[in-house]
């Protein structure tokens, strides 16, 4: 059937970035007419079809002033063909109908091409799925509005005699999965985010948030803390290596644990890459650790669906420090179910499009956290380190969950108490195992953003015995 | 489509923009793996859209559509001159770029078989053999193969009056071989980690790199791993293989280089450097033996970095970065070598697709073979206690690319010249100048590589570019060696 060209160019490429363009980004209608028109050319068993169609912004800023501002608006479409037991992707971003029929063919080409998969199952069938509603008009920021608000980021590092970078951003995009055997899912998100660096000459200090409600986030108060955590930690003293109490922030927490998740779906535990291989069921972690995975709390973001378009549910991760659940894709819990009767598997919504090799992961993890504000928890360290933020962090050790990497932006001695001055940046290199074996106290939850994980919920917290194992020379 | 180019270029000028360029290009990536014996992915895409970049009282906008009709291109150039009024409201400075000739050409990059060309069956059947020959080694609890090719054939146009179409096809491929047992998982890659081997070339890269032939020996040393003894950790003496040079040039002198984040552009995210401007000519980089270029062109080698011009127009170039040692060179863009007064870009501004701004990127960072005949065994010959690694397992330095600390894949002993034994879980981590000026001994010319780092990323919206890393095997003395375990 040929596609009403007149919708295809008007529905994706609305432009994203006004707040009177909150009609929906993608009307079911366009994704039903370009999987009628692939079908209508498929010899496939079965076809899937998912479309992507968003806008971003950026505006970026250095030294005080603007020096990159950048903005896209692209519609990808993604076929998956299923030919007798074998299956290919392909994807393209051109939507005319003879740029559909070719991407169909050479999925069933490629598929035709390979050797059945025996594993395979069929496509799902039509599921239902809560209502979540993510995108707000607050979030449609105009490059004068990115311009004011860094402005008044900018003029904090002026007050200040600092010299400030960052980003303030905004995104909207939609999905839609839809497959040959009457599945839909639709899912549309806006999403607003600042992060700042304040530098002094010897010092410097970060803050970063993100929301799908731009009205959330506050600007300015993000620059406030950068600036305050440059300023006190201006000339930094060494401290030597070594074993220390710290108070890990939101951010390094997240980044910290944005490394552990990959682990937590069952393919891994088949392939034996996964750091809780022999480890199910046992306490891990300490008794206070509670890690869940929830797409609907309303500080995450993200589809209610998963890669197939099964509904993601909520996962019991970690309780009282001991592994409950793996998330599963459908494929997988069929297998676990046949390998590991002893294991219990079921589909929980998390699965990566299909085909890929990975499988699942939960991407909206919640750390359970305490009452103490940040403040409170280092009154408690007589001697410590509180750490604003981690960079460059890899994985040294696979099962041993051993990181590596830099404190950076904000790190500072806590002496009775009290932040009592800047410190020259460390190397640490930590076992995650250990780390969440020694966590003496947690803070309260907020949704936090760093640069080496995605976006989650977790809580400040108070660990001993943090392992830097080098000083840089900053 | 080089008209609706043209046309994107002509409405930013005519709506105000000072400068601008224009990009549209055409991509297209097809990549397949095997994971125990079964298809793990088979995919391909294709993505067509434009870019364009517009100065407008001396800030910088940029706005991009895959929208490939005259009003699209239309409302691209539009959005960017837009955008870029807004940056200037809150300006740093004019931005001023270095003069360059405009250029027109066409330029295909070599590929002796069309990798789209190839039966997908075949290059399936090929890692279907690797991947026996990996699980046919007891141990072997887990055995993963892949390909990936990409296509770019892209048009720049400027305002200026460059005008050039360039076609880049690159090819990569590799295997890895995993063992759990005795409460650790150990890993071995061929030829590299990071997916293999990445170069601008067509299928005969695939053929070049024997992977059978190398799979068997890669799945034992694999499982090997697990009697051998941990890494010691003392300071001493390191011989790194050729593709563990290649990432640390890549992290310890290729993004300090990167003039963007010298001048501090790139504070918020990927860090600053301390290369700070004082330093060129005045810093003493590495021994004698370092002589490191940033080299564009083809006759460097088919790297991830060759190509004729770079998203600025500018032409392909060599540039001496670190000549016998003393720092004498950075990698720029018009805009930042016209800020430090440099009378030309060296043409590195690159951008990882069409939706993304070129930013200052590596091209091909390489250190030049040592000019005296030496092998490896050579090179270990001379080193009476100390430690081979091969093989990147874990990388990581600080953000301003004073302090790193890496890990590798499989380490040797090495007493008396010879290897002596194997051993696990090798690290090392020192301070960038200081190591590199340890360095005592370099392999010829034979004996150097030029690896392909397909994932480097840099930028807000981070974009991920393909570098190349010219290297050889080479050695140095007093390194802190096993620092990743200690306790």
């Amino acid at each position: 059937m040929p596609v009403n060209r007149e919708t295809m160019a008007s529905a994706p490429r609305t432009p994203a970035m006004r707040r009177d363009a909150m009609a929906p980004l993608l009307r079911p209608e366009f994704a039903h007419q370009l999987l009628e028109l692939a079908l209508s050319v498929a010899h496939a068993d079965e076809t899937e079809l998912t479309l992507q169609a968003g806008s971003s912004a950026l505006t970026r800023f250095a030294n005080n002033g603007i020096h990159q501002n950048v903005a896209e608006t692209q519609t990808t479409v993604s076929i998956r063909s299923v030919v007798e037991g074998r299956m290919a992707r392909v994807s393209t971003n051109r939507l005319d109908p003879a740029s559909i029929a070719e991407t169909v063919a050479r999925a069933e080409e490629l598929a035709r091409l390979q050797a059945p998969e025996p594993d395979l199952l069929p496509m799902p069938d039509p599921q239902q799925y809560p209502q979540v509603a993510r995108a707000f008009a607050s979030a449609m920021l105009t490059p004068e509005e990115r311009a004011e608000k860094t402005e008044a980021m900018i003029a904090v590092a002026r007050r200040e005699k600092l010299t400030a970078a960052g980003v303030v951003a905004n995104h909207r995009t939609a999905q839609a999965l839809i497959n040959s055997r009457g599945l839909e899912a639709y899912y549309e998100e806006t999403g607003a985010e600042y992060s700042v660096t304040m530098q002094g000459s010897d010092s410097s200090g970060w803050a970063k948030a993100s929301s799908t409600d731009g009205a959330r986030l506050d600007f300015a108060g993000g620059a406030e803390t950068a600036a305050r955590k440059a300023r006190l930690s201006a000339a930094p003293i060494e401290l030597p290596p070594g074993r220390y109490t710290v108070i890990l922030e939101p951010a390094a927490v997240l980044d910290l644990l944005g490394f552990l998740f990959w682990d937590f779906g069952g393919l891994a535990i088949l392939d034996q890459r996964s750091f809780l291989t022999g480890r199910l069921g046992t306490r891990l972690f300490g008794e206070n650790i509670h890690i869940h995975d929830d797409v609907l709390h309303p500080l995450q973001s993200g589809a209610p669906f998963d890669g197939e378009g099964m509904p993601r549910q909520r996962l019991k991760l970690v309780e009282g420090g001991v592994i409950r659940s793996l998330a599963y894709a459908r494929q997988t819990a069929e297998r676990m179910r046949r390998e590991h009767p002893e294991i219990p598997a079921a589909p929980t919504g998390h699965g990566f499009p299909l085909p890929n090799e990975y499988g699942e992961a939960p991407l909206n993890i919640m750390m359970e956290g305490g009452e103490q504000t940040l403040e409170e928890l280092i009154a408690g360290v007589e001697r410590g380190i509180l750490v604003t933020r981690l960079w460059y962090i890899r994985e040294v050790d696979a099962y041993e969950k051993l990181l590596t990497g830099m404190t950076r932006d904000g790190t500072f001695l806590i002496e009775k108490g009290q932040l009592a001055r800047g410190l020259r940046n460390f190397r640490f290199n930590q076992s995650m195992i250990e780390l969440l074996n020694q966590v003496e106290a947690l803070g309260i939850p907020t949704r936090a953003s760093g640069e080496e994980s995605f976006d989650m919920v977790v809580p400040p917290l108070r660990a001993g015995g943090f392992n830097f194992t080098e000083v840089t020379r900053f | 489509m080089k008209s609706l180019a043209q046309r994107a270029l002509d409405t930013a000028v005519q709506q105000g923009a000072e400068y601008a360029d224009v990009r549209l290009a055409e991509e297209r990536h097809r990549s397949f793996t095997t994971k125990n014996g079964r298809i793990g992915h088979v995919a391909d895409s294709e993505s067509h859209g434009v870019g364009v970049r517009a100065l407008v009282g001396g800030s910088w906008g940029f706005a991009a559509t895959d929208a490939l009709t005259p009003e699209g291109v239309d409302g691209a150039a539009a959005e960017a001159i837009a955008i870029a009024r807004a940056s200037a409201r809150v300006q740093a400075r004019p931005a001023v770029l270095a003069p360059e000739p405009a250029r027109s050409g066409v330029w295909v990059s070599p590929c002796q078989i069309d990798p789209f060309s190839i039966s997908l069956e075949a290059s399936l059947e090929l890692l279907f053999a690797v991947d026996r020959e990996l699980r046919a080694v007891d141990g072997v609890t887990l055995a993963e193969t892949g390909m990936e090719f990409h296509r770019t054939h892209q048009w720049f146009l400027s305002s200026e009056g460059a005008d050039q179409e360039q076609t880049r096809t690159s090819s990569g491929a590799g295997f890895a071989a995993y063992s759990f047992g005795e409460n650790e998982i150990q890993k071995r890659s061929y030829p590299n980690s990071f997916g293999g081997q990445h170069q601008l070339k067509g299928y005969e890269l695939i053929h070049e790199l024997r992977l059978e032939e190398n799979a068997r020996r890669v799945a034992e040393e694999a499982v090997a791993l697990h009697q051998a003894e941990q890494c010691p950790q003392f300071t001493g003496t390191l011989v790194l293989d050729s593709s563990q040079l290649g990432l640390q040039i890549h992290e310890s002198i290729g993004h300090p280089i990167e003039l963007d984040r010298v001048l501090g552009s790139e504070a918020n995210f990927a860090g600053g450097s301390f290369l700070s401007l004082d330093k060129l000519r005045h810093l003493r980089y590495g021994s004698e033996l370092v002589n490191v270029v940033a080299d564009a062109r083809l006759e460097h080698g088919p790297g991830l970095g060759s190509f004729a011009f770079d998203d600025e127009g500018v032409p392909a170039s060599c540039s001496d970065i670190v000549r016998q040692g003393e720092f004498c060179g950075y990698i720029m863009s018009r805009e930042t070598a016209a800020q430090i007064g440099e009378p030309r870009s060296n043409g590195c501004m690159r951008a990882e697709s069409w939706n993304r701004l070129p930013l200052i990127r590596m091209t091909n960072i390489s250190i030049l073979p040592g000019e005296r005949g030496l092998s490896p065994d050579e090179l270990i010959a001379d080193v009476a206690e100390g430690i081979y690694m091969e093989t990147n397992r874990s990388w990581s330095i600080d953000d301003k690319r004073y302090n790193f600390q890496f890990g590798c894949e499989l380490g040797w002993v090495i007493r008396n010249g010879r290897k002596a034994r194997m051993v696990k879980n090798p690290s090392y981590s020192g301070i960038t100048t200081e190591f590199w000026n340890s360095l005592d001994a370099i392999c010829s010319r034979e004996h150097w590589t030029l690896w392909g780092t397909p994932n480097c990323g840099k930028g807000q919206p981070q974009q991920t570019m393909g570098t190349g890393h010219g290297a050889a095997p080479a050695r140095f003395r007093n390194i802190k060696i096993g620092s990743a375990y200690a306790r």
